[in-house]
């Protein structure tokens, strides 16, 4: 009699049929997206193949993109790529790190949340917008700012222009098309996104330590310097390199303004540039299979360099935040 | 005895509230500290004004705002230095750079949505530019011909059909992420992630060789909703994840504990409990769906007909329309290349705002 009692009874639910067509159908969608997903990924490396095959390492240190002649080469391109990228990064970094820290310690508590969807709805401004703005309205202006940093800056390689920058009527066509104009722009894109990211972090900054930091005496900055920003540094790191990964893959923006240029050159501040994605939108409509080929090549370069930035970030991200839930 | 009490009563009421303890002002600006921001800024203007735009050979704005500010720090620092510590003076010196930064953000941004709707207000002035398509106006012509209805309704049948591909898929992807698991989960969700960073153009390039090239199949709108869902589709997938990674463990066991079934639990709880943000994110993923351009530009060509049907011929949209319009030199061009940038504005700002109902709406009610 206590044998039965003492038993334990077997525990073996038994799926009901509605939650096996239930898992059965999610799981589908599951697999359904890592296919679309992994095919994607596979057709890419496939289709660069034979590219990378017939050209190897030249494939990294060509500069000229003429598949037809048989030189083929991303070094140009991909730095490019890089200077835009650069550009954005320098003039959206501190600026996003400014607002980030306005929003999340500075702003009146009334006023939080409209400026949290004001710049949500920035970063969802379609790049064509800015694109637009930057070719019609920021190039006759901005080509004044590229022309001081050129002269008075000139002395440092990157902002010299191939033209004589005392010269009473200046080439003002030197100026234009720039890829500091192009990441002007794609620094106002990534902005708010890079913005967004920061602040959701420094939001978690622990409230006792700064309350702490108020109550041994701290001014605002003191609590800003000693307890947000080093809690926040992940956010800081991460979202800057999200925003780089954006700024990496932009291409609207970036075609409208930069005219194409096959350089290795270091001349931000120069006319011509022609960057991966932007050299994709250009070429892809004449594309013979080879060329298109180079171009998978080319954007699959874009891909996995895009895909290390962005993982590296994320993970930096998720270990900020993680870490930033301190008990007290 | 009753009346003279009331009367004193009344007349003694202010004296007892003065006995009170007054309540404190708890606001930290001192006259000090505006009097020195205010003197600071008014001193460095009359000081640039005289050594920058007079004595120097130096001219231009944006010069004169830099100069300013630099100036305004420079005595903002020294004001507060001569009669507070020095933290005091960093606070001030970090609040005023931040306050600047951040205002400079804000009035750049704001111009770039004013500037855009400015020069778009020229061509939205016209009745015709909502009801007619481009096919009968060339670049000559003045803007009471022509409009963005075909980019319209191209833009809105081309995000239906790539929301009816990544919905299901990819809210179907983050249930079965979070809800049902297992090891199959594990790649699934890596490869997703992965696919985030996949560049808006790549995805376009992708869809190009294999539908276009491959398959053979036409330029077309359909061919566009393709590009767009195989951008959206990760973007949504994760998006979906988070939110529903939020909601509370307890309320699905207690849905269980009390006999539901996995798929009850989802439908009825999980799902249900997420609904707000769910719909927030989907639309968000939505709204970064319509404006992108470079899947677009790739595989939807390029047409100035209205055309209701994506599966055969050009279809454009309103990125692309702007895009395109924005190459040509003529005026009137651009005028309505800045229109339809006004209108794509216009969509998102609409997909936001009922984003945010949706998030409002979830605080307020039902509970």
């Amino acid at each position: 009699m206590t044998t039965d009692v003492d038993r334990p009874r077997p525990v073996r639910p038994s799926v009901p049929l509605s939650d096996r067509v239930f898992r059965g159908v999610v799981r589908a969608a599951g697999g359904t997206v890592l296919l679309i997903m992994g095919a994607i990924g596979i057709f890419l490396a496939y289709q660069a193949i034979p590219t990378l095959r017939e050209f190897g390492w030249g494939f990294f240190t060509e500069a000229s993109f003429v598949p037809d002649r048989e030189e083929l080469g991303i070094a140009a391109v991909g730095l490019f790529t890089l200077q835009v990228a650069g550009v954005a990064i320098v003039i959206a970094f501190p600026l996003a790190l400014a607002t980030a820290l306005y929003i999340s310690e500075y702003a009146p508590a009334r006023l939080k949340r409209t400026l949290i969807a004001a710049l949500d709805l920035m970063a969802a401004i379609p790049s064509v917008v800015y694109g637009l703005f930057g070719f019609v309205f920021l190039t006759p202006h901005i080509i004044y700012l590229s022309r001081w940093l050129s002269k008075y800056l000139g002395f440092l390689p990157f902002f010299e222009v191939n033209t004589d920058v005392n010269a009473a009527s200046w080439e003002q066509s030197m100026y234009t098309s720039s890829p500091f104009i192009a990441g002007f722009v794609v620094a106002m894109m990534i902005l708010p996104f890079a913005a967004s990211i920061m602040r959701e972090v420094f939001a978690q900054a622990p409230l006792g330590e700064r309350e702490g930091a108020l109550a041994l005496g701290s001014t605002r900055w003191g609590v800003i310097r000693s307890v947000v920003l080093p809690f926040g540094k992940g956010g800081i790191i991460g979202g800057t390199m999200l925003a780089l990964g954006r700024a990496l893959g932009e291409t609207i923006a970036v075609v409208m303004i930069l005219a194409p240029v096959f350089d290795i050159r270091f001349r931000v501040l120069e006319n011509g540039g022609v960057t991966i994605s932007s050299l994709i939108a250009l070429r892809f409509g004449e594309a013979t299979p080879s060329q298109l080929s180079a171009l998978l090549a080319a954007g699959l370069m874009l891909f996995l360099f895009t895909l290390v930035v962005n993982t590296v970030a994320s993970m930096i991200v998720a270990r900020s935040r993680s870490g930033s839930a301190t008990e007290i | 005895m009753a009346a003279p009490t009331l009367e004193r009563t009344v007349v003694e009421a202010p004296a007892v509230v003065d006995d009170e303890p007054r309540k404190r002002d708890l606001s930290t600006t001192t006259l000090d500290d505006v009097l020195a921001a205010l003197g600071s800024i008014l001193g460095a203007l009359g000081l640039v004004w005289v050594l920058y735009a007079n004595l120097l050979p130096t001219s231009g704005t944006l010069g004169f705002v830099v100069a300013w500010f630099v100036v305004f720090l420079m005595l903002y620092a020294g004001v507060t230095a001569m009669r507070h510590p020095r933290t005091v003076m960093a606070d001030r010196v970090a609040a005023a750079i931040i306050h600047a930064f951040a205002g400079l953000v804000g009035v750049a941004l704001l111009f770039v949505i004013g500037y855009t709707a400015y020069r778009g207000a020229d061509a939205l002035g016209y009745g015709n530019f909502f009801t007619s398509d481009l096919s009968a106006a060339g670049p000559l012509d003045p803007l009471t011909v022509g409009g963005v209805l075909h980019a319209l309704v191209g833009t809105l049948v081309e995000i239906t059909i790539a929301v009816a591909i990544t919905l299901p898929l990819g809210v179907g992807c983050a249930v079965f992420l979070n809800e049902v698991g297992g090891r199959f989960a594990r790649p699934v969700r890596t490869v997703v992630e992965a696919m985030t960073a996949l560049p808006s153009i790549v995805a376009g390039l992708f869809v190009f060789t294999t539908v276009l090239l491959m398959a053979g199949l036409p330029r077309s709108g359909l061919a566009a909703s393709l590009a767009i869902s195989v951008m959206m589709l990760p973007i949504i997938a994760r998006s979906a994840e988070v939110v529903l990674r939020v909601v509370p463990g307890g309320l699905r066991e207690a849905s269980l504990a009390l006999g539901a079934s996995q798929w009850q639990t989802v439908w009825r709880v999980v799902l249900p409990t997420a609904r707000p943000s769910l719909a927030t994110a989907l639309i968000l993923g939505i709204a970064r769906g319509i404006g992108e351009t470079s899947p677009v530009l790739l595989t939807a060509g390029y047409t100035t007909y209205l055309t209701f049907d994506p599966t055969s011929g050009p279809m454009v949209s309103l990125p692309l329309m702007t895009y395109q319009l924005s190459r040509s030199s003529e005026a009137v061009d651009q005028s309505r290349a800045f229109g339809a940038a006004t209108v794509l504005l216009l969509v998102v700002l609409l997909l936001f705002v009922i984003a945010r109902v949706v998030a409002q709406r979830s605080k307020t009610g039902r509970r």
